[in-house]
């Protein structure tokens, strides 16, 4: 899956996040911040879990800011395939 | 039946505790055009993950012929929840299209066809006017419903709360239910803070032979669940007829009186309708 636009899926509501992605340059790397009401509690599982999503499809150069309302597992993965399916569409 | 929006994280998750026999995902009309991706994905995230309890799980999926029907069947077929819902079918032509989608889906991921069940959805004059051939078509149709707000639309009247306009719909639907041995689920009252009105349409529904009815707030399953249970005189009187039918049918008595009515088969099928609304075993009688 190639990013080649920004594009953003989710919401500001409770239980659910807001995914925010846009393309980087060539060997950028991947740039992400996670901005969470429970960051304390679980800002790093919310990162590594994005992060595993995005080694599995191989996703680089990417820059993916998450806006998180206590989404849990299954919607912050459907949030963060959303957006990068839309990013990924011409 | 409790309607849950698709792309609504909160109420997804949350669905199972609010004690509705059954739960239907939305992926059609609560679900914004621009936001049907995210909806579908989410609901096959939470389809995987999530436990609703002993609640039936209902996906409503949009219209084949709409540029999101394929693909709503592609994610959420091969998870196989208790039922696909079917929305706007108006000819047994085109049940059998969708029919044909849905097995072709479960051979590509080897799985059975006869596992997962249809509640066809009735919102047109055309669907009212085919209802009694679609809901022969399958034995994979163990539902029919009617969506009130879309038949009253296309019939171009007004909305009413004794549901007037819609209620010859009502009653076919109904009927090619029964004739079918099916369920028949009645659609939604719309009015959520008009209690009483909840009650009175609910009555009406149970009255003419709907099984069951939709509602668009868990604060309105309450209401529905009291109409819809037997009263304890009814199961009173049905554990009663019960007793004595076997008590007689050791006997060799067929037709016996209760309470000085004569009881026959079709009293008896209604006792035992009660019996199995209120959870009591046959046999344990």
């Amino acid at each position: 899956m190639k990013i080649i636009k920004k594009a953003q899926a989710g919401s500001f509501e409770s239980s659910d996040i807001l995914v925010l992605v846009e393309p980087l340059n060539d060997n950028s790397g991947r740039k992400i911040e996670i901005d969470s009401t429970v960051m304390k509690e679980y800002g790093d599982s919310i990162k590594a879990l994005i992060n595993k999503y995005l080694d599995l499809h191989k996703i680089q150069n990417i820059h993916l800011i998450a806006k998180d309302k206590g989404a849990l597992d299954p919607t912050i993965l459907a949030r963060v395939e959303t957006a990068l399916k839309r990013a990924s569409q011409q | 039946m409790l309607y849950i929006p698709g792309n609504n994280p909160a109420m997804l998750q949350q669905g199972g505790v609010y004690g509705a026999d059954s739960l239907l995902l939305d992926l059609e009309d609560a679900v914004a055009i621009n936001q049907k991706d995210a909806a579908r994905i989410l609901v096959r995230n939470i389809l995987k993950e999530m436990n609703f309890y002993d609640a039936e799980i209902c996906v409503r999926v949009n219209h084949i012929d709409t540029p999101f029907g394929m693909e709503d069947l592609e994610e959420i077929v091969p998870l196989q929840p208790d039922a696909i819902r079917f929305p706007k079918t108006e000819t047994p032509e085109e049940l059998k299209r969708l029919i044909k989608i849905i097995e072709n889906i479960e051979d590509k991921h080897g799985l059975p066809h006869d596992k997962m069940t249809l509640h066809v959805m009735i919102e047109t004059a055309l669907g009212v006017q085919n209802v009694f051939d679609i809901a022969k078509l399958s034995n994979r149709v163990d539902a029919i419903t009617i969506g009130g707000q879309d038949l009253t639309a296309d019939m171009n009247i007004s909305s009413t709360k004794d549901g007037s306009g819609i209620d010859l719909a009502r009653k076919m639907i109904v009927m090619a239910a029964k004739a079918n041995k099916i369920d028949a689920i009645d659609t939604v009252f719309v009015d959520i803070n008009d209690d009483e009105g909840l009650r009175k349409d609910t009555e009406y529904s149970k009255n003419i032979g709907f099984t069951g009815k939709a509602v668009i707030n868990p604060r309105q399953i309450d209401i529905i669940h009291k109409v819809y249970q037997p009263t304890q005189e009814e199961i009173r009187k049905a554990y009663k007829i019960i007793k004595a039918f076997k008590k007689n049918k050791e006997a060799g008595i067929g037709v016996f009186s209760v309470d000085g009515k004569m009881v026959d088969a079709p009293v008896m099928a209604r006792a035992a309708y009660v019996l199995e609304l209120a959870e009591i075993d046959f046999d344990s009688i």
